[in-house]
């Protein structure tokens, strides 16, 4: 049967500003078939989606849906003419049930939530999802929601699909059950394209690829005619070596001691409990666990930020050999001990720099205090800024440039080259690469490698288990706030990991699982 | 599954808005004072409808009104405009650290008005005990002490128990205003009315009774311009204005930089009760600030939190009060005509800050592209 296209994109532009988002690029997505569009972050994959999606509308272009020129200026119109996007974050009412969120904003007639939620188990049944339809979202894995957000557009009659980085938040495991389901989705003649900028998923699941590069459409090829090389060349633009350097830890020392440590909420759930662990010195220990399982608690109670209930984090001083307590201190306590701790949080703008200030003033978060004058001294923090730009590349007009301006990878470079200035003894980086290109993303593992080489105490929590797996000596696995294993990173499986994140406890409190 | 599809169900949308960052700053102003410049004119031209007098006499009406004949050489008009400017000003000036670290502080009138009592409590009791300078200074430091208290209270709640800092810092002025109810009836028998107490009063500079307000005014003008962009405590105040998240990560105690942002601005707020009390009227009545504490939370964010965009922001705002009074006075208009004129003139000076950060594009026209 010869393929019938079900969406064509031709001459779409899309600007923003100066920036260009997408650039004459003309697309054709087929029936029955999956296509991955493959592009580095920034290269315009999603605002290409979007537009297809009714959420922004192309400068210029037409788009054609079986053949005939469509208008989407809205979701509305996208949903008229069958098309559904799954985004990244998604859009689901907590307190309601998977089928109410299902059937909310339909408007045909009656509201028969009985007949729907039949509706709903068929569409399950035809395509092999798991779901409880009257299970509320706020009791829902990450996973679960994800579903829900597909049969939403299903049951909307979409049989053109666009799914936005879907496997961003799973696990190993659930990503091959989701690839299931849109490989019967595919059998059932959808088309279905996915976003994403993994190359193994790319590889084990489309049917064509087609590339992206900044903004600008770079050609697509069949999956099977191609290799991995092929397609990171076609998304850079230029040969890169995949592989992360890893060298053998030196001289390590114990650094840090985190003993039994114990965090709740308000509410009294348990975020962290019995966590225990060594850092050492020399040595990149990774922290891989699902979006959520008490990373963020873990570092913040190190770095002072989180009240920590009961347990040990204990700093030994390479310097003197003597111990200290940082547990119940605040940053600026655990700094006037002496203790070099630096922390590149997860969220860059909202906590490790201020979005409206430019370089020169975000390098003086750090440094401001020293000095017993009442006045700012902005000399060294600008000299610093002047040299973070130009050792680690920094695409910026100035040093008096808001870092809000800058690109992504730009700002982590310039996040990242400050909390390294401090030379820390123990470095924790949470989500360093998120975001981030390809190249951008090499610069911060060669980073964290020097720092390595220094013989500072790393603890990087990553999502991408290929590079955990590549970068890191030791890996900790987390799982609702508890540590569920602590592997060699040199011999750690991907599904080995992918078993520890999901592993449950019996005596758990259940508060996150049910 | 059927494969029609709705044909066209909606119109192209006809343009877009595009976030610009490329203007150049005297592009911006140039932008900015257009914007005050037509304001004025469509001010002029509905006064014209309303009075049927001519456009020209308009501005002349609100000249006067402002300046009086300074060609006479008679500065009487020239310094009361030049006094309300200083006073708003100030009051703008002591908001501006309390806003910059988003503590919404709506309170100035209230931490003006117990500055100002506290002036006049000194004024009345120590005036005739204590010798002059001595006098001076102890009312300096009550009125300092009172609108920091006045400030503090809601933002240790707000520290505390996280209160809402608007709702909080709004009744303040209340409790304020009836204080001074009370204390006019206690103190001024049975007319609640203060006469000018003779004592504790600011020096006259030659023989001009404001031109030390305006002195002083434009000190703090100059120090709190220092304070907010060269000093630590301001830029711990900006840190906390653009995230609290980052403050804690890098170990600035907020609670600490809330309270002591709102000692700094009831303290200014004080000061300039003692102006208008000390300085000005020698009386106090609950309209002594007269909703300047208000008019102070526009000017601060018109000058953008920057204290000389503010000193040209309030003698707008001052000018065009005085000057729409006297219109409306000349043609028998009544008194709401002030507002309406500035509240043109900030519709355009906000309207304005749209197109200084946005542009708007049409829509290509959609021929067959070049396939």
């Amino acid at each position: 049967m010869a393929k019938q296209a079900a969406i064509e994109l031709k001459n779409i532009t899309k600007t923003f500003g100066k920036v260009v988002a997408n650039k004459n690029v003309s697309l054709t997505a087929y029936r029955g078939e999956i296509l991955s569009i493959l592009g580095e972050n920034g290269s315009g994959k999603t605002t290409l989606m979007n537009m297809i999606s009714g959420i922004y509308f192309p400068d210029e272009g037409q788009i054609y849906v079986d053949g005939k020129e469509a208008v989407i200026a809205s979701p509305k119109d996208a949903f008229n003419y069958k098309i559904g996007m799954i985004h990244q974050h998604f859009k689901l009412v907590d307190v309601f049930t998977a089928a109410e969120n299902i059937v909310l904003g339909i408007k045909d007639g009656k509201y028969n939530l009985k007949k729907s939620t039949e509706k709903i188990r068929e569409i399950c049944d035809k395509f092999g999802f798991d779901l409880d339809p009257e299970k509320k979202i706020y009791t829902m894995s990450v996973s679960e929601k994800q579903t829900v957000e597909i049969v939403k557009v299903l049951y909307r009659g979409a049989d053109i699909l666009i799914l936005d980085e879907p496997t961003a938040v799973l696990t190993p495991q659930e990503i091959q059950k989701l690839f299931d389901v849109l490989r019967r989705m595919r059998e059932a003649g959808k088309a279905i394209i996915i976003i994403t900028h993994k190359l193994n998923e790319v590889m084990s699941l489309s049917d064509r690829v087609a590339v992206l590069r900044k903004g600008e459409y770079i050609g697509s090829v069949n999956t099977a005619e191609t290799t991995e090389n092929e397609l990171t060349e076609m998304m850079v633009g230029k040969k890169i070596s995949l592989n992360i350097e890893r060298t053998e830890p030196k001289d390590t020392v114990d650094r840090l001691i985190v003993k039994d440590l114990e965090c709740t909420d308000r509410t009294g759930v348990k975020l962290l409990s019995d966590v225990s662990f060594t850092v050492r010195s020399g040595e990149i220990l990774g922290v891989a666990g699902i979006a959520g399982s008490g990373q963020r608690e873990l570092l913040e109670s190190i770095a002072g930020l989180q009240k920590v209930s009961s347990g040990e984090i204990t700093y030994i001083n390479p310097k003197t050999g003597t111990t200290e307590n940082l547990r119940d201190k605040t940053p600026r306590q655990i700094r006037d001990l002496g203790v070099r701790l630096s922390f590149v949080p997860e969220d860059r703008l909202g906590m490790g720099l201020v979005a409206n200030m430019d370089i020169t003033d975000n390098m003086m978060l750090r440094s401001y205090r020293k000095g017993k004058s009442i006045f700012l001294e902005r000399k060294a923090p600008k000299t610093l800024a002047e040299k973070i730009v130009q050792d680690l590349e920094v695409v910026t007009p100035g040093v008096s440039t808001p870092v809000r301006q800058l690109s992504g990878g730009n700002i982590q470079k310039v996040l990242v080259g400050r909390e390294i200035a401090a030379s820390p003894k123990v470095l924790m980086v949470a989500y360093p690469v998120r975001g981030l290109d390809i190249n951008s993303s090499y610069t911060i593992y060669n980073l964290l490698n020097e720092q390595k080489a220094k013989g500072v105490a790393i603890i990087f929590v990553g999502e991408d288990l290929d590079v955990l797996t590549e970068l890191c000596d030791r890996i900790m696995v987390i799982g609702s706030g508890r540590i569920t294993g602590i592997v060699d990173g040199r011999t750690a499986t991907k599904e080995e990991l992918g078993l520890l994140m999901t592993k449950t406890f019996d005596e758990s409190e259940g508060s996150s699982n049910e | 599954m059927s494969d029609k599809v709705k044909t066209k169900s909606s119109h192209e949308p006809l343009f877009h808005l595009v976030k610009r960052d490329d203007m150049k700053w005297w592009q911006a102003w140039l932008v900015r004072i257009a914007a005050i410049v037509i304001a004025l004119l469509l001010v002029g031209v509905i006064s014209m409808l309303l009075t049927k007098e001519s456009f020209g006499s308009i501005y002349e009406t609100m000249y006067r009104g402002v300046f009086g004949k300074l060609e006479t050489g008679s500065t009487v008009m020239l310094w009361k405009f030049l006094q309300k400017t200083a006073i708003l000003l100030g009051l703008s000036l002591a908001v501006t650290p309390a806003f910059k670290m988003k503590f919404w502080n709506c309170g100035a009138e209230g931490q003006a008005l117990v500055g100002g009592l506290a002036s006049m409590i000194c004024m009345i009791e120590l005036g005739d005990k204590l010798p002059y300078p001595v006098l001076l200074l102890v009312i300096i430091l009550t009125s300092i002490l009172a609108g920091a208290v006045w400030g503090v209270i809601p933002a240790i709640f707000k520290a505390q128990y996280n209160t809402n800092e608007t709702l909080f810092t709004l009744m303040m002025n209340y409790v304020a205003t009836q204080i001074i109810k009370y204390y006019l009836y206690i103190e001024g028998g049975g007319s609640n009315k203060i006469n000018p107490v003779p004592y504790g009063n600011l020096p006259n500079i030659g023989d001009n009774k404001y031109a030390l307000n305006v002195i002083i005014v434009l000190v703090i003008t100059i120090l709190m311009y220092i304070y907010m962009n060269y000093s630590k405590q301001g830029y711990e105040i900006s840190v906390v204005g653009e995230s609290q998240n980052t403050a804690r990560y890098i170990g600035i105690n907020v609670k600490k930089v809330v309270i002591r942002t709102m000692i700094v601005s009831g303290a200014l707020c004080g000061i300039v009760g003692m102006l208008l009390v000390s300085g000005t009227n020698h009386s106090i009545d609950p309209n002594t600030v007269g909703g300047q504490g208000f008019t102070a939370i526009m000017v601060s964010w018109l000058g953008q939190f920057n204290p000389f965009i503010m000193v040209i922001m309030s003698a707008l705002v001052i000018f065009l009060n005085l000057g729409s009074a006297k219109v409306a006075d000349t043609c028998g208009l009544n008194s709401s005509f002030a507002d309406i004129t500035v509240g043109i003139v900030i519709l355009f000076v906000v309207g304005c800050e749209f197109f200084i950060r946005y542009s708007i594009k049409f829509r290509h026209s959609k021929k067959e592209g070049k396939v």
